[in-house]
């Protein structure tokens, strides 16, 4: 039985898979993208939040940072579906002398590096952000091009888009074995059929250990789990999103933000960290999440909690993604650990894949793919992770 | 549009209650202690809430059961849901037009935290099955903990002020819902061992075991149990037609909520949509609250319901069309009419057959979706959790209370307080309670032409016996070991006579059994039929039109006596009438409603704005689910990302069955369809609450 044949085989459905799948399908390849879920986005995805920002620590999470945000930014205007977009800015506000600190010392490493981004003293952030407690604050940064969409909308516009450019998808298809000749990929085989393809990326999120080690690769990928909520809908209020990166107990920061229909949308880091892949939901957020808001915008107090869930962070020893082809395959290409910024990395993580599979890197790429090098030595940490 | 508060109810007493003082919308106005917003702004006329920021469509009170969040108002600056938010004195009211803006709090409060409690047992639910089970584990003496969401006890068992089928020994067969409520109450709380949360909802079943409940409305708590009792009963299930959004169309169960709880009439004409048990008695309660039914469709070639109550509706007048269904309510601001048509045998309306009948409230009533959503996730969490009640099969209240008796035993040995096993005659009796209507049974005319004799106009099997129990001479029978057959009067063949006590008449849940007594006249004799209205009206002398059990009019006879509901016997007068031989052991009842009430508008109105909602929440129409379906998507979560169906207030517990049925409609499978994720809340809990905020 003769398989079907694509330029390139994307396995994974997710905020990588279906940005990757619409970049090379712009760059004129015909790729397809396997999902073992029933549907788009079902894995980590649809828990990321919708914040995007190019405010990041690093240079390589900036250049890439910067490219997706100009993506979701004009995605209304580029495509013609509305992903709920927001241009809000993103306020990281500092309480104490050591935020405010690390945050002035990142400013300039940011701004280097072309970000639009700007301390506001106290008074300043609190005519933006009017609902901040105001006792002890001493000020934050604030980026005015970072916004928020909603990640549910954005998916699909974005799995509609590579379609229309000539990408398919199936779904409910597991991958169970990459296919090789003479020592490179040259397709994969799910439970139901074979697919050909001289290329095969690795965009499985949570799942990208599990497709590594078909060609018996580690990668560096590890789930922690994370817990968001998300609130009624009200008048619009809150403005920029609001980050707090202060450690509470059982936490090591706290963001919300308001979508464009009206609803809070929360989360925090645990802290210790919560490693596994078990999606329930625990008794501890809502009431370590609430006091740490309420601490922070007191007048989200009326605001009613309508639903809360868990998503899947793929982390990395240091906080940034895995980007590069395999070791131990030829056209075999990871893209993977995302470190729960898939959602605002995605289109920028996408169009840098094509990049390396349909040649024309540009200079700034080499670094980035150095510094995402998925066997680089891991040290240090991202200081926004 | 003339609501109002009732004065008087032929079953119900009205208890005076003190005023409180409110103003919605800048208008003084005033509610009764205890009252929520929803009744008290009803009462006063007001049928829209607001308008949805949707699509700035009118809104108002749909299941006033904490449910469905279209009842949002602002309560001093603050959104709530009106049918779930006692009035406080002084409490300003209004309207909530598009999107609130949530109120500023000036600085930091003291938050509290979160108490956490260990508990050997939880029933969610103090309803039939809930107080059921809460007795048995007193008797047994495990310490219980028994939360529910509403002000008291009884769950639905407060709005029902019928009489009750199944046996007297088993399940209080005979005595009113509203009766069973207060004495089952009394007897789950009789022990020291239980603790009672009022005003209290389950929010959540965390995956780490414990249970979220906000305690008295306010206080948030988390709560493990050893095992976890879910008797949270059943919710509503919803219809897609045009117009289903217009203030006016509610919830069969909101309708009885504001009737019989809160003694507020909310509409002078309504239709009823669906001829199952629920549809039957909302009609039936209708007419005893002075409510006018102008009719009731039923989809199905017959209504699913006991025929003892559909037969009530018909002798008291209420049309009922089988083979129907609701095409549209119609209105601009509120409901002003109803569009029926026939259906096909697939039940779909056939053009042409469309008539339209004025009416200010159209009731749903189209069946009941357990609340499920406790056990799935008590389940995924390992929690070890049962299910009672409804949530376990949805059937008569009297199956409740015997289920949750059940439930309770099987509890208490789980939990090592009894070595008692569960009687094999309890399973045996559980499963009569919750048989369906069976099979009609021809019964013979009645020919007597002699003595004081009942006659039975029930011909259903249902499993219904408190005639047999109540007969001092022993002359009802039916087989103890299945009480779903229909009674039969042993007559001569046992060595004793009918006395003509009236007490089957009295007892009997279907006003199924008359009495004729041919001692004075055997030519005119005089006929016995039990009345639940108010009887007052009826006067000795005064002529009155009888029907048959189907509602076939019989003719126009005379009133002989009324003997009224006085001390004893609860709220069911007698009437007796004089009448010919030939038409006497046909009697069933009087007519209460004038046939003219059921006519239909010369023409029918179409209502021509969209198309039907299915999630209610978020404005999500029909044609837009189906286009997703007919594109190809066979994933719920997908089409909700795509449309937002099932993301709003309720949590999708309208839509997703509405959803399923349209994947059914457009011939795709519930094999090929994952359904939605449902993720904590089950209810929306503001913010404050889990921070451990205190009573603003």
């Amino acid at each position: 039985m003769s398989a079907a044949t694509f330029d390139a085989i994307v396995i994974g459905a997710g905020s990588i898979g279906v940005p990757t799948a619409l970049a090379l399908a712009d760059a004129g390849l015909r790729p397809l993208v396997l999902d073992q879920r029933p549907s788009l986005g079902q894995g980590a995805h649809k828990a990321a939040i919708g914040g995007v920002r190019a405010t990041h620590g690093d240079p390589a999470k900036i250049r890439v940072g910067r490219e997706s945000l100009e993506v979701f930014a004009s995605w209304h205007e580029a495509h013609g579906d509305d992903i709920e977009w927001v241009t809000s800015g993103y306020v990281f506000v500092a309480y104490r002398e050591q935020e405010e600190l690390a945050f002035l010392r990142l400013l300039r490493e940011q701004r280097r590096h072309g970000l639009d981004i700007d301390w506001l003293d106290a008074e300043a952030l609190l005519a933006r952000v009017p609902d901040l407690v105001r006792e002890g604050l001493r000020g934050g940064t604030f980026s005015p091009g970072d916004g928020h969409c909603s990640t549910l909308l954005a998916g699909q516009a974005m799995a509609a888009a590579a379609r229309r450019a000539g990408a398919s998808f199936r779904f409910g298809e597991r991958v169970e074995a990459l296919l090789c000749e003479g020592g490179r990929v040259v397709g994969v085989r799910t439970a139901r059929e074979r697919y050909a393809a001289p290329v095969v990326i690795n965009a499985a999120g949570a799942g990208a250990s599990a497709v590594a080690a078909l060609a018996g690769e580690v990668v560096a990928v590890k789930a922690e789990l994370h817990e968001a909520g998300i609130t009624e809908p009200v008048a619009p209020f809150l403005g920029p999103l609001v980050v707090d990166v202060r450690p509470g107990p059982g936490s090591a920061n706290v963001y919300c933000y308001q979508t464009r229909g009206g609803q809070v949308i929360f989360c925090l880091t645990p802290e210790p960290p919560i490693f596994g892949e078990e999606l329930g939901e625990t008794s501890e957020f809502l009431p370590l999440v609430a006091q740490r808001l309420l601490r922070l915008i007191p007048r989200l107090e009326h605001l009613r909690v309508r639903r809360t869930w868990r998503g899947i962070y793929p982390m990395t020893p240091d906080g940034s993604p895995l980007l590069g082809w395999s070791r131990a395959q030829e056209g075999l290409l990871h893209a993977v650990g995302m470190c729960g910024q898939g959602l605002m990395l995605g289109p920028g993580v996408g169009t840098l894949v094509a990049r390396m599979v349909c040649g024309g890197l540009e200079v700034d790429d080499h670094d980035t793919l150095r510094a995402w090098d998925p066997a680089r030595a891991f040290v240090g940490q991202e200081v926004l992770r | 549009m003339a609501t109002s508060r009732l004065e008087q109810h032929p079953i119900l007493t009205v208890v005076p209650r003190a005023d409180v003082p409110f103003t919605w919308e800048g208008q003084p106005c005033s509610a009764k202690a205890g009252e929520v917003i929803a009744s008290a702004v009803m009462a006063h006329g007001t049928r829209v809430f607001g308008h949805h920021h949707r699509d700035g469509s009118p809104q108002g009170l749909y299941c006033a059961n904490g449910q469905c969040a279209q009842c949002l108002v602002s309560a001093d600056g603050v959104p709530v849901k009106a049918c779930m938010t006692a009035v406080r004195p002084g409490m300003v009211v209004a309207r909530v037009d598009g999107l609130p803006l949530p109120p500023a709090v000036d600085g930091v409060r003291a938050l509290r935290g979160v108490e956490r409690l260990e508990v050997p047992a939880l029933i969610i639910g103090g309803g039939p099955a809930g107080l059921a089970a809460a007795k048995q584990l007193g008797a047994y003496g495990v310490r219980t903990l028994l939360i529910d969401d509403k002000d008291r006890l009884g769950g639905k068992l407060v709005l029902q002020t019928h009489r009750f089928f199944g046996s007297i020994n088993a399940v209080y067969a005979g005595t009113r819902g509203i009766d069973i409520a207060t004495r089952l109450a009394r007897e789950a709380t009789a022990f020291e061992t239980t603790s009672v949360w009022l005003e209290s909802t389950a929010l959540a079943v965390f995956d780490d075991g414990w249970v979220g409940v906000l305690q008295g409305g306010e206080r948030y708590v988390l709560v493990k149990p050893q095992v976890l009792l879910n008797a949270a009963g059943a919710r509503e299930k919803a219809l897609a037609f045009r117009g289903n959004t217009l203030p006016g169309v509610f919830g069969a169960g909101a309708f009885q909520t504001l009737l019989n709880r809160d003694l507020v009439r909310v509409a002078e004409r309504v239709f009823v949509i669906g001829g199952g048990n629920v549809g039957l008695i909302t009609a039936y309660h209708a007419l005893q609250g002075g409510v006018q039914v102008v009719g009731l469709v039923e989809a199905a070639a017959e209504c699913g319901g006991y025929r003892v109550h559909r037969d009530k509706l018909l002798r008291a007048g209420v049309p009922i069309y089988t083979s129907h269904t609701v095409v549209s309510a119609n209105g601009t601001a509120a409901v002003e009419s109803v569009t029926t048509a026939r259906v096909d045998e697939a039940f779909r309306p056939i053009e042409g057959s469309e008539r339209s009948f004025a009416c200010d409230a159209v009731l749903v009533a189209v069946g009941l979706d357990p609340v499920d959503e406790f056990t799935a996730k008590a389940r995924a969490a390992g929690l070890r959790v049962i299910a009672a009640g409804d949530t376990d099969h949805v059937a008569e209240a009297s199956a409740a209370i015997f289920g949750g008796k059940i439930r309770g035993l099987e509890i208490a040995r789980e939990l090592g307080a009894t070595d008692d096993e569960v009687p094999t005659d309890w399973l045996r009796t559980a499963e009569v309670l919750r048989a369906k209507p069976g099979a009609t049974v021809a019964r013979e005319p009645f020919s007597a032409d002699a003595g004081v004799h009942p006659v039975f106009h029930c011909d259903q099997e249902i499993p219904c016996n408190p005639c047999t129990s109540v007969c001092p001479q022993g002359l009802i029978h039916i087989d103890e070991d299945d009480i779903r057959q229909v009674p039969r009067y042993l007559g001569e063949a046992v060595a004793a006579a009918c006395l003509g006590c009236e007490r089957c008449l009295r007892v009997c849940p279907g006003l199924a059994i008359t009495l004729v007594d041919q001692r004075k006249d055997a030519a005119f004799p005089i006929v016995s039929i039990p009345f639940e209205f108010d009887g007052a009206p009826l006067r000795e002398g005064e002529a009155v039109t009888v029907l048959d059990a189907g509602g076939e009019v019989l003719g126009n006879v005379e009133v002989a006596r009324v003997r009224p509901a006085g001390r004893g016997a609860d709220g069911t007068s007698i009437v007796k009438v004089r009448a010919p031989a030939a038409i006497a052991g046909r009697i069933a009842g009087l007519r209460v409603q004038e046939p003219s009430v059921g006519d239909a508008l010369e023409r029918y109105q179409p209502q021509l704005d969209g198309d039907d909602v299915v999630c209610r929440c978020e404005r999500v129409r029909a044609a837009a689910l189906r286009g997703c379906i007919r594109a190809g998507e066979r994933d719920v979560n997908a089409i909700k990302a795509l449309t937002r169906a099932g993301m709003g207030a309720c949590g999708a517990k309208t839509c997703a069955p509405l959803i399923a049925r349209l994947f059914a409609e457009e011939g795709v499978g519930a094999g090929e369809v994952t359904p939605g994720v449902r993720r904590p809340l089950f209810v929306e809990v503001r913010l404050g609450a889990f921070a451990g905020v205190g009573e603003p």
